[in-house]
């Protein structure tokens, strides 16, 4: 008998309807969870544990009445810190941020709580999503469930850790260039990157509005179909949001990989990704092919240029995005009586952002401005199309395209810290899909030295359905899917 | 050595364009980064983009609008709540001049 | 009149009142007497997270005014984050349109003619788009006096339209027609309502011969863009007369001191890095919209003014002052539906009604006259119930206070004296009382407007004019045939 926090969203939601068990049981085994391992991983920056139990007993109230409960009724979602939840801070992982309390819900969270979700606490996150690893936090560091002496992944990596550690079931994180990806495949769980307009940003702080989009992340991929459901559809706030019809992702997972066509981009396995990476993730397709698929290896010789185009992209539109943390309405404010507006917002900025958040905000103002634009800013959204021409090409051919998540296993806590650079290398396969806007998602798929490692299987827009039917067949039958780490 | 892409001057400027504060240390190491990760970044250089328009939305979504109707605003305390410093009902921002 | 090598631009930020909410979220647009910052989300607020949905309206109503102004209008367009920092702003970047780096504004290349003079003027404007107005600074005293500022965000996000115009004024004056004929236009489309305070504002652009182009900013009204300019002119002169050379720089009108003070220089000039707002989608402007924004498109000043000589029988000269504001045109058509003497109603106006709002510094809105009321004195006149001077006496009344001219006049006492029977015994009485006068009467025209003053002069100039001079000169005529009569008897006697 697996313990109450070691159960997936589908089963405790189906306990729960059934009241087989009640959730203020399952969100004690949830919070004593935390309790017992959050100080080894320090996936959360605020643990709502009053909140919570309320909440808890709400439900089960409502449950008692005979109401209708949602679909996630009672389930323990753990939430990414830069996505608004009214009344409870969202801090982004920054100092600037560290005693914001937004007055108003994200629309992911809006949707959540529609459907009897219980928040159970606001995670870690690199400052501004801005990193990899989850280091740049201003409220330390995340370590991975797997070996506390190793990162997480980054930037969502809270929250892939407090679903590995079971700290809770499901999870919400945001991907701007591999932030749900990279520390899902760190984590050994499932991240999924949805199509660009598929799930609101309404709430989501702006890292890079025009590469981003918030995602599940969970212990399977049933779990991560499941909560893609329930955050996926039209948003009239956001005006990037498409209109398409709601589906219900749970209902395609079935259908096996029998026929499915898969490109493998001989890019994803060039210099710089792990032999041992490599060699798992073969494996992973040749399990995909045992189950009915083909694949045949294809070049998508653009992707050369993804990993500059991307940063800059990502950078510009970030150095605008945080130009409203001055201290004024919100966030970290110093001063004395004699400064004027310039010298309190430079202050302020200097010391409510850490250094990567500031080189990335000087960076992106350089590449916008004067004499530098078109070298720089222009030139990259003319390599986006570049790019996003490469893929429709190969998704003329394939339903799917496969490869690494992460080039290499998750490293040790300041192994890379000191050289931004070479950080910025470990997202070179996950920004492709972000500067298409097509959905990506991230399944355990075996250990080298007993470090997860994840296989990404890339689509065409707004075929999430095909991405999870194929993530499924193979978490099945491949056996990696809700592993836990030793804790 | 190279010609480096960006210099201290330069990088001082565009902090100040940014509102950022950089102490001394922090431009040498920042030019020093900065040039570094700019040279990564002239790879796209090479990239021939000859004719090729720019992606600004990954969408074809044109059009989208909302109709002239008044919502809610949020209270003035809820407004306000997150200000480090406000007066009668306003902010308050240090001097302009 | 044109000042010598004066060359001045304007760029004109105009409010679309007409709106009730702003340009990217739905607060109300009714921000004036608001307490502050009642009227914020966190769209407007600039709330990490939030994002701008397009209001609809706002975009036909630009389109709208774009026709009118005769520009092109855009068939593709985006907004794009013009990146400057600055207390009002909430974002610290402005949603706005820009004309270079792939970017096309709403509009290009309209004109607008003015008049000065009889000299007509081709004015033209370079483009038109949309962005978000700022929030509102409060300062303590003089802005560069202010040991803090207070910030209030009601007015951040109302949409703006910016009506950028090349330097073709050659004088404050110029400028002053133009922005008056641009109001009236945009007033005339209902998306616009001059009257409200600040909801015009524009920056100008001004260079004399020998000098440098040099920006004001803050001038919030048409009635300051003159004299915002003209104390420019004056200084700038003052500077190269002397032989010192003017700065290029942003400067300030302090609406209060009336001078412009020194904003910044040229060395710290913005660098705005403009870029596509990526939280906003492309504008696709069909022929059909546009089309169809034509057809519901009201008629406008220069139209009216046509049809008001054409109709009305004005001349030129006063249709053009009616057409010059919406609500003056508006009102005089009211008075012409009720009473058909339009040259009559359009002399009143013209004259009197205008130079009473003047004086009284009011805006014809501001005011509580109404047509009724003012049909209603014309009419009093024309009975014969007053004269033209209690016409005059009693505009103000009607102007400030509503109350109609037949109830002031009454209830004042202020009736004309028709009755012959009154008017001779006053006469009389004048006549006893200035022998003089009537002895020079008889013999010199002089005397009897003395007499007919002394008549008004006792009846607070109730009697009626025309019947008084009438009985004067019967009873002047009467004396002088007594004298006569008794001069002639006296022999017989
Ligand atoms: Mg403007
Ligand atoms: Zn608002």
């Amino acid at each position: 008998m697996p313990e109450l926090y070691e159960l997936t969203g589908r089963e405790v939601s189906e306990k729960i309807r059934s009241r087989e068990l009640t959730v203020k049981e399952y969100i004690s085994s949830i919070l004593e969870r935390i309790r017992k391992v959050e100080e080894k991983v320090h996936a959360f920056v605020t643990v709502l544990e009053e909140d919570a139990l309320k909440r808890a007993e709400e439900i089960d109230r409502k449950a008692d009445c005979g109401h209708g409960l949602g679909r996630l009724c009672g389930v323990a979602v753990a939430v990414k810190d830069n996505i608004c939840t009214k009344g409870v801070r969202t801090t982004c992982s920054s100092r600037m941020l560290k005693d914001f309390v937004p007055p108003y819900n994200a629309t992911v969270i809006e949707r959540l709580l529609r459907e009897d979700a219980v928040i159970i606490g606001k995670t870690n996150m690199d400052e501004f999503a801005m990193g990899s690893t989850t280091e740049t936090s201003y409220f330390g560091a995340t370590r991975n469930p797997w070996n506390p002496t190793l990162v997480p992944g980054g930037s969502s990596g809270g929250s892939a850790a407090a679903v590995a550690a079971g700290e809770a079931t499901l999870a919400l994180g945001s991907d701007t260039g591999g932030s749900i990806r990279c520390p899902a495949s760190y984590c050994n769980v499932v991240g999924l990157k949805p199509t660009y307009g598929l799930v609101s940003r309404y709430g989501l702080i702006a890292y890079a509005n025009s590469l981003e989009q918030i995602g599940p992340i969970t212990i399977d991929t049933y779990d991560c179909a499941l909560l893609l459901s329930v955050i996926a559809g039209h948003d009239p706030k956001d005006s990037t949001s498409v209109k398409t019809p709601r589906r219900d992702y749970v209902d395609f997972l079935e259908g096996g990989v029998e026929g499915f066509k898969i490109g493998v981009p001989s890019e994803f396995f060039g210099e710089g990704v792990d032999a041992r990476v490599k060699e798992c993730v073969w494996r992973a397709i040749h399990t995909l092919e045992s189950l009915g698929a083909t694949y045949e290896e294809v070049s998508l010789p653009s992707l050369e240029y993804a990993l500059p185009a991307y940063y800059i992209i990502a950078m510009s539109e970030a150095s605008s995005n945080l130009a409203r943390y001055d201290g004024l309405r919100y966030g970290y404010r110093v001063e004395e009586d004699s400064w004027d507006w310039p010298t309190v917002y430079s202050k302020s900025r200097r010391v409510g952002f850490g250094a990567e958040v500031r080189r990335r905000i000087i960076l992106g103002t350089y590449a916008l401005s004067a004499g530098y634009y078109d070298q720089y800013y222009l030139k990259a959204l003319k390599i986006r199309t570049l790019i996003r021409r490469d893929f429709e090409k190969a998704f003329e051919k394939f339903n799917l395209l496969a490869g690494p998540t992460m080039p290499v296993p998750p490293f040790r806590i300041g192994e890379k810290i000191q050289n931004p650079l070479e950080l910025y290398m470990c997202d070179i396969l996950t920004v492709p899909a972000n500067l298409t806007g097509g959905p990506a998602v991230t399944v355990p798929c075996g250990f080298v030295d007993g470090l997860p490692v994840g296989l990404q299987l890339m689509g065409r827009p707004f075929r999430e359905d095909l991405l999870l039917r194929a993530a499924k067949a193979y978490g099945d039958r491949a056996g990696f899917e809700g592993l836990r780490p030793k804790l | 050595m190279k010609k480096p892409r960006i210099s201290r001057r330069e990088v001082e400027h565009i902090a100040w364009l940014a509102h950022i504060e950089l102490t001394e240390e922090e431009k040498t190491l920042f030019t020093e980064q900065l040039n570094e990760i700019l040279e990564y970044f002239r790879k796209i250089d090479s990239a021939d983009t000859e004719g090729v328009s720019p992606t600004y939305h990954v969408l074809d979504l044109v059009n989208v609008y909302r109709e002239d109707e008044v919502q809610e605003s949020l209270t003035r305390e809820e407004a306000l709540s997150n200000a480090p410093k406000k007066e009668r009902g306003f902010l308050k921002a240090p001097r302009i001049v | 009149m044109s000042v010598q090598g004066v060359i001045i631009g304007l760029e004109v930020h105009v409010q679309l009142t007409s709106l009730k909410t702003k340009l990217f979220c739905g607060c109300s647009s009714d921000y004036r007497g608001k307490e502050p910052n009642t009227l914020v989300c966190p769209v407007c607020l600039g709330l990490p997270g939030a994002l701008p949905v397009l209001n609809r309206k706002a975009l036909e109503y630009a389109v709208m005014a774009a026709l009118a102004l005769n520009c092109k209008v855009s068939k593709r367009m985006f907004f794009f984050r013009k990146n400057y920092f600055y207390p009002d702003m909430p974002k610290n970047f402005q949603i706005s349109q820009y004309d270079r780096a792939g970017g096309v504004p709403l509009a290009v290349n309209g004109y607008l003619t003015i008049e000065d003079q009889n000299r007509v003027k081709k004015i033209r404007i370079s483009r038109i788009h949309l962005e978000e107005d700022p929030g509102r600074l409060v300062h303590l005293g003089p802005i560069d006096q202010s040991p803090y500022t207070l910030v209030d965000y009601n007015r951040a996000g109302i949409a703006l339209l910016e009506v950028v115009t090349e330097p073709d004024f050659n004088s404050p004056k110029e400028a002053r027609l133009f922005l008056q004929k641009l109001r009236s236009i945009l007033e005339h489309l209902g998306v616009f309502d001059g009257s409200l305070e600040g909801a015009m504002r524009c920056d100008a652009n001004i260079s004399l011969e020998g000098g440098t182009r040099v920006e004001i900013k803050n001038i919030t009204s048409f009635k300051e863009v003159e004299r915002a300019l003209n104390f420019e002119i004056l200084r700038q002169r003052d500077l190269l007369e002397k032989g010192i050379s003017v700065k290029r720089e942003t400067r300030h009108w302090d609406e209060a001191r009336r001078i412009t003070v020194s904003l910044r220089t040229k060395e710290e000039e913005q660098d705005y890095r403009y870029f596509p707002e990526p939280d906003l989608v492309p504008i696709v402007l069909s022929e059909e919209f546009i089309k169809d924004v034509k057809r519901r498109m009201p008629e406008l000043p220069e139209a009216r003014m046509r049809r008001f000589m054409l109709s009305y029988g004005l001349p030129r000269y006063d249709a053009e002052v009616l057409v010059s504001s919406k609500d003056l045109a508006d009102f005089f058509e009211e008075c012409v539906k009720i009473y058909n003497k339009p040259k009559k109603i359009s002399n009143w106006m013209m004259s009197d009604l205008l130079r009473c709002l003047y004086e009284n510094n009011l805006e014809l809105k501001e005011s509580k006259i109404t047509p009724q009321s003012l049909v209603e004195m014309i009419q009093l006149i024309e009975e014969g119930t007053i004269s033209v001077k209690i016409a005059k006496k009693i505009l103000p009344t009607m102007i400030l206070t509503g109350r109609s001219p037949r109830e002031i006049v009454e209830s004042e006492g202020l009736t004309k004296i028709t009755s012959r029977k009154l008017l001779s015994e006053l006469i009389a009485t004048v006549f006893r009382e200035n022998p003089k006068a009537v002895r020079d009467a008889l013999t010199n025209e002089k005397a009897v407007h003395f007499l007919v003053g002394q008549l008004m002069k006792k009846t607070k100039g109730k009697a009626d004019p025309a019947l008084a001079n009438e009985m004067i000169k019967e009873m002047l005529e009467a004396v002088r045939r007594k004298e006569g009569s008794s001069k002639a008897s006296t022999p017989s006697q």
